[in-house]
């Protein structure tokens, strides 16, 4: 729907630069208020920091003692995505221990600050703690439960970018930024490249939302403003199967390596956090003395980690918006920042959306399109806290899976946790469909065709991101040259193929290369063995 | 924590992480190629793990087809106990409670001590036509299988009648855990071994009151039955071990379930016993071998006997030892049979909806058999020796009955 009568095709009502979940919530709750919406997106959704953190359902605890404020935000957010984002969310609480080197007074001081938060947080008894979650350090002299849990940010971006569409949002990925197009102080569109088609295009709209996360530093001096970022970079260890299945935080002021979630099939250790140059955004390195700093401290909170496999290491840049000269970021707020231009900076038509986390993507969309609707004079509510996401539906996995296929085997639950009520448009009519791509975490070959024809996934990686292929222990052994194989038999192109099949196996060997050891090794090596000596893939 | 310790090496639940996914494993399973519902030893194992460590609702129901024969775990260079796996998660999340069939089945020393009484009239029964028909419908235990005769004095009772008083004239001594099917259906395997022993110049000892190995129990879901059977046995066996030089068995699967499933699925420590708990033909091997005990073999011994491996045997690494002991009889003529399962896999065959699948597994190994037409098959695993005589009228000896035939003196 048009807010300003019948626009050219290359008009909208308002255009966000950035497909993260900010980005991507920004365009579902604009179009869910009847706004002609254009995301584009430089690369696949959810690329940046959004698909590089914990992929923590924060409580909020975390900051409750630091940081009010983003505490209650968090709770609130909580709430909210365990109702509206089921499919993404798992709902498995959260201890915060307290080791014999820490204060055990601090716990009190700890609680009580949850507390006045609105979180919902207990003191037990370290021995409860130790019978919840068998893995946690058997040395705690303290234990606080509190309602975390863990939540997949790809399948988040991608099921508000799927509302998006379905309300009429037009998504554009791998098309950049290239400019803006000004009328002396006013923003009146963008110039974008297409990488796809190669194309150089216009779009025009009244407002322009700026969601480039750490990028929207550059996006933000593009249109002739100065948002001074810093890019605090945070490193994390994937282990290859779950250790917790209760997310493990340490009762002290948050520091490195302090944090354990369990997410599907594997557990995040994290992070670190140190200031980097931005001409390092783009290409982070996670060092050796990161993946010790995450080792060491990670084996307080769950001794086993020292001893269990670890699949990747990798890097994300927290967007923090620096008010002082702190030099390692931690205490810059993780508030959010939302700015309008046009006060701030007398630029008309642009707003940036930035600081916040994962957990508030929710919040900082409403804020953004409330932002955006009192700029073109639209009176909508946000509606985004009531209606659900698509795949989101009140049902649990094994009710999804029953009702479209009556019995179940662990390849259609998988598919089902993944996709929620919307597995029931994933072909699995005949063998064929219902054939594994992906062995470890059980993706079928028909959840592949419906990734490609209906969730923008144009090579591997972006595959990768909507169903987890390449995401197990393998790391691509097995299912790549499968899921290449359907890709370039869709796009009837082997010579992209096989280019996208190298790059994608490069990419899984940046993560495997920090912690390239033991049977991770054994495991790139016979990788390797298969893709230069069986399939003749070389460098 | 020593930072030196960190990473060294990775330890996961029956080495599932070790697994480097190269499916070796699966294509060494008899089921994956005549059930394409089994999704094969990787994916139902350390695949299937990562997911039901996710959630218990992961678990496949489809896991139950596992014949638990172990060739997964023989054919992985990774040291990853797939078969373990696989058994740990029928266990843990299983939902399906053991039916009376299955009970009947699993309890085989309790069906045992009731059916020996009776003997003639169950093992007439139990070929009687209708009979067969109303097991097939009311216990789903199909009308094709046939059944193991029971005798109608146990070894046990033969055992304290006739040999018990000629033991003790021996200096050395081993153990014998004769197992239900000696000790019900044949006894005659246990005579043979007896009669072995005795002319390795060793006496036998039985345990007081040996409980079912428990193998049976475990495949059909009865834990706690066979945990409790497991400690008894483990006792029995350290007291025997004081005085006997070894504990022996004569089948295959009773010796690999105390050696290996004791620790692995039931979690009952045997390593107060394991070192020397063994088949009765590795412990004969090395004697022979090591020139410490002689066997004089009659001289008109003449026999031509094939020799299959059963699938337990393969993954305890010991088929070499009864070969050896066979081909050395004077007058064997002696064939090694491919490695391949038999697909009867305990109590597996014996249900209803197994049958089939039962008898596809095992039809490379009937085939070869007839091609090579011996005058009787060697195999260490009594429910081996059914499905084959079943599926191919061959008889079949166990190895100790061979060499008890093969050498001079009574029996």
């Amino acid at each position: 729907m048009s807010q300003h009568g019948k626009k050219n095709v290359n008009e909208f009502d308002v255009i966000i630069i950035g497909g993260g979940i900010t980005g991507a919530g920004t365009a579902r709750d604009c179009a869910l208020r009847g706004l002609d919406v254009l995301l584009i997106e430089r690369n696949d959704i959810a690329t940046g920091a959004t698909g590089r953190n914990h992929g923590l359902l924060h409580s909020g605890a975390r900051y409750a003692v630091t940081d009010q404020e983003s505490a209650q935000e968090c709770i609130r957010e909580n709430m909210i995505l365990r109702k509206v984002a089921r499919h993404c969310v798992e709902e498995t609480d959260g201890l915060f221990i307290t080791l014999p080197e820490d204060d055990l007074a601090y716990q009190e001081k700890f609680a009580q600050a949850c507390r006045s938060a609105g979180i919902g947080a207990e003191i037990i008894d370290p021995k409860e703690a130790i019978r919840m979650e068998p893995s946690v350090n058997p040395s705690i002299i303290g234990a606080v439960k509190v309602p975390d849990g863990s939540v997949d940010p790809f399948r988040l971006t991608s099921a508000n970018i799927t509302d998006a569409k379905l309300h009429g949002a037009k998504i554009m990925v791998y098309s950049e930024l290239t400019g803006f197009i000004k009328d002396g102080n006013t923003v009146k569109g963008v110039r974008v490249h297409s990488h796809i088609t190669g194309e150089d295009l216009e779009f025009y709209a009244p407002v322009t939302v700026n969601a480039g996360g750490i990028w929207g530093h550059r996006i933000a001096e593009m249109a002739g403003v100065t948002i001074n970022m810093f890019p605090a970079k945070g490193a994390l260890l994937i282990f290859g199967h779950r250790v917790n299945n209760v997310v493990l935080n340490r009762c002290r002021k948050p520091a490195n390596a302090d944090i354990l979630v369990p997410g599907d099939t594997v557990c995040v250790i994290g992070t670190t956090s140190s200031h980097i140059p931005f001409d390092e955004v783009d290409n982070m390195k996670v060092t050796p003395d990161e993946v010790d700093l995450l080792l060491t401290e990670g084996a307080k909170l769950a001794p086993s980690l020292a001893t269990t496999r670890i699949l990747r290491a990798y890097a994300g840049v927290r967007p923090l918006v620096s008010a002082d000269d702190d030099p390692s970021g931690r205490n810059i707020s993780r508030g959010i920042v939302l700015l309008d231009h046009e006060t701030r900076d007398g630029i008309k038509g642009f707003i940036s959306i930035t600081g916040g986390k994962l957990m508030t993507y929710r919040l900082m969309a409403e804020w953004t399109a409330d932002a955006v609707c009192r700029k073109l004079g639209v009176d909508r509510k946000c509606q985004t806290m009531d209606i659900p996401l698509p795949g989101s539906k009140n049902e649990d996995i094994e009710v999804i899976s029953k009702k479209i296929w009556g019995s179940a085997g662990t390849i259609r639950k998988a598919t089902a946790g993944r996709h929620g009520d919307l597995t029931s448009r994933i072909p699995a009519g005949n063998r064929y469909d219902t054939s594994l791509v992906c062995e470890c975490e059980e993706v079928s070959v028909g959840e592949v065709r419906y990734a490609m024809e209906e969730l923008d996934v144009h090579n591997l990686v972006d595959l990768r991101r909507r169903t987890r292929v390449g995401m197990g222990t393998c790391q691509g052994e097995l299912c790549a040259c499968r899921a290449a194989g359907l890709i370039s038999q869709a796009g009837n192109c082997a010579r992209e193929g096989k280019k996208d099949l190298k790059h994608f196996l490069n990419e899984r060997w940046k993560g495997i290369y920090p912690v390239g050891w033991g049977d991770a090794l054994r495991e790139s090596e016979y990788s390797q063995w298969i893709y230069t000596g069986v399939c003749g893939l070389e460098n | 924590m020593t930072e030196m310790k960190m990473q060294e090496n990775n330890i996961s639940e029956n080495n599932f992480e070790q697994c480097i996914k190269c499916t070796v494993c699966t294509v060494y399973c008899p089921v994956v190629p005549v059930n394409p519902e089994y999704p094969g030893p990787k994916q139902a194992g350390p695949d299937g793990e990562r997911l039901r460590l996710k959630k218990g609702i992961f678990f496949d129901q489809t896991l139950k087809y596992c014949l638990n024969c172990k060739r997964c775990e023989v054919a992985c260079p990774s040291g990853v106990r797939i078969g373990d796996i696989i058994q740990a998660a029928k266990i843990r999340y299983g939902k399906s409670r053991p039916k009376l069939r299955d009970f009947m089945l699993a309890s085989t020393d309790m069906m045992g001590g009731i059916a020996t009484k009776v003997a003639p009239v169950v093992n007439a029964t139990l070929k009687i036509k209708p009979v067969k028909q109303i097991m097939d419908g009311v216990l789903k235990i199909d009308h094709r299988r046939s059944f193991p005769e029971y005798s109608s004095q146990t070894f046990e009772s033969w055992f304290r009648k006739n040999a018990l008083r000629d033991q003790e004239k021996f200096d050395r001594h081993v153990a014998y855990f004769h197992g239900c099917y000696a000790n019900y259906n044949y006894p005659q395997l246990g005579k043979d071994f007896v009669k072995v022993m005795n002319a390795l110049g060793y006496g036998v000892r039985l345990l007081d009151g040996e409980k079912c190995c428990g193998v049976a129990l475990v495949s059909n879901g009865m834990i706690n039955q066979a945990t409790r059977n497991a400690r008894r046995n483990i006792k029995l066996m350290e007291g025997a071990l004081s005085s006997c030089e070894a504990v022996l068995g004569t089948s295959s699967s009773c010796s690999f379930t105390i050696r290996d499933e004791y620790p692995h699925l039931l979690g009952v420590d045997n390593s107060s016993v394991r070192d020397r708990m063994e088949l009765a033909v590795k412990f004969i091997y090395r004697l022979l071998e090591s020139g410490k005990a002689k066997l004089e073999f009659r001289d008109d011994f003449k026999a031509r006997i094939a020799y299959h491996v059963p699938c337990h045997m393969e993954k305890l690494g010991w088929g070499i030892f009864s070969a050896r002991l066979v081909k050395m009889i004077p007058g064997v003529e002696f064939t090694m049979l491919d490695s391949n399962c038999c697909g009867i896999a305990g109590t597996y065959g014996f249900k209803k909806e197994n049958y089939e699948v039962s008898q596809a597994i095992g039809k490379p190994l009937f085939d070869q058999i007839r091609a090579v037409d011996p005058d009787y098959v060697a195999c260490d695993c009594e429910t081996c020796k059914w499905q084959i005589e079943m599926s191919t009228g061959y008889k079949v000896m166990n190895p100790i009955s061979i060499l008890a035939a093969a050498i001079k003196g009574r029996d």
